[in-house]
């Protein structure tokens, strides 16, 4: 059996899942396992998608930060003050016609409770950044009796 | 001589394959093909208390009113209601009984100046008045706040495909998919029909004060 073409075939392969990769930009300090929901969508176009993560610290730092939930946000914790700098450091390094577009992704713990939740909307508001999504995962559809 | 020259300046490839292996190894091992999925939804613009003019009153039979508590448990019209229910009980609210208008446990109906929906149901189509209302505690769990807002926007899709079957004997999701104008238009005339209307209460200073009071005890 010929296996001059095995390279060949790698390659291809190889090309495919490096155009593909897209590495994981900061680092969660935070643990969230994400709620389960069925009217979920899609979100498109990652590039104007700005993440703010809530959950306990993981386990390495819960012994500075304790287990109470916290923000992140970029790789940094921080507290929900922080959000308006957070909104327009997002905000100048997106084009400006795709300001209007931009999501911001609330990837919370289910476990949190809603007066974290509560503050960083709150401030989002304040900060005119109006369009959120509540990361969530899939969950199968019961049939619905129409 | 010649022959010597031109075997000098082969590269030996056979090992190609192997660096090619391990480069796609590693690019497969990293690769996380994870698809964001989530509901999306829109904030209201933020209002300045003090600045804020009082809403104008809403009639109580135009609102179905959720209520979150921090043991997780809700609240829906004065009664005890588990998550399994609540879209039932949505869904009944927002289509509501047009032909019983006496009744006051459902809203009232009005008819409003809308090009999309005069376009199919004519000037005298009547729509509810349905408010949903959502408050929770700070304490509730996030998980119960994502399934109530889950399960009463499958409440407004449910309505709306019934009300698209009624209407057009196709569902609202089929007609908001389709490319086709005439469906576009018809999608707009049910939106226009039932219209999402999930209210959010404004979070209160007094649950934080008291919040923070607890705190220090």
């Amino acid at each position: 059996m010929s296996t001059a073409s095995l390279p060949d075939i790698v390659f291809m392969l190889l090309f495919f899942f490096m155009v593909t990769t897209v590495m994981r930009e900061t680092s969660l300090k935070v643990v969230h396992v994400l709620p389960k929901a069925q009217d979920v969508a899609k979100l498109e176009r990652k590039s104007l998608v700005a993440y703010i993560h809530i959950g306990p610290p993981i386990k390495a730092l819960q012994s500075i930060y304790g287990t109470e939930p916290r923000v992140q946000l970029d790789d940094a914790f921080a507290s929900t003050k922080d959000i308006p700098t957070f909104v327009e450091k997002v905000k100048s390094e997106t084009n400006e016609q795709e300001v209007p577009m931009l999501t911001y992704s609330l990837k919370v713990d289910a476990e949190a409770k809603m007066g974290i939740v509560t503050d960083v909307k709150q401030e989002l508001r304040k900060a005119n950044a109006l369009k959120i999504n509540y990361s969530c995962i899939r969950k199968e559809q019961k049939k619905s009796g129409i | 001589m010649g022959r010597r020259a031109r075997e000098s300046q082969e590269i030996n490839a056979g090992s190609m394959a192997d660096i090619a292996f391990l480069l796609l190894i590693f690019f497969l091992v990293t690769t996380t093909m994870d698809t964001d999925t989530g509901l999306t939804r829109v904030l209201p613009p933020y209002i300045d208390e003090k600045t804020q003019e009082p809403p104008p009153p809403v009639n109580a039979r135009n609102v179905f009113v959720v209520l979150a508590n921090a043991n997780d448990n809700m609240l829906v019209e004065d009664e005890y209601m588990q998550i399994e229910d609540l879209k039932d009980a949505a869904k009944e609210f927002i289509i509501g009984r047009p032909n019983d208008l006496a009744n006051e446990k459902f809203p009232d109906f009005k008819k409003v100046e809308d090009p999309d929906l005069i376009k199919y149901f004519g000037a005298n189509q009547m729509i509810s008045k349905q408010i949903i209302s959502l408050q929770n505690d700070r304490g509730t769990s996030y998980d119960l706040y994502v399934q109530i807002q889950d399960q009463l926007a499958i409440a407004y899709r449910e309505a709306r495909d019934e009300m698209s079957v009624e209407k057009f004997g196709v569902s609202y999701t089929e007609l908001s998919k389709s490319d086709k104008e005439e469906d576009k238009d018809k999608a707009a005339a049910i939106k226009a029909l039932i219209p999402q209307r999930i209210s959010e209460a404004e979070p209160k200073d007094i649950d934080q004060a008291r919040i923070a009071a607890g705190r220090s005890n």
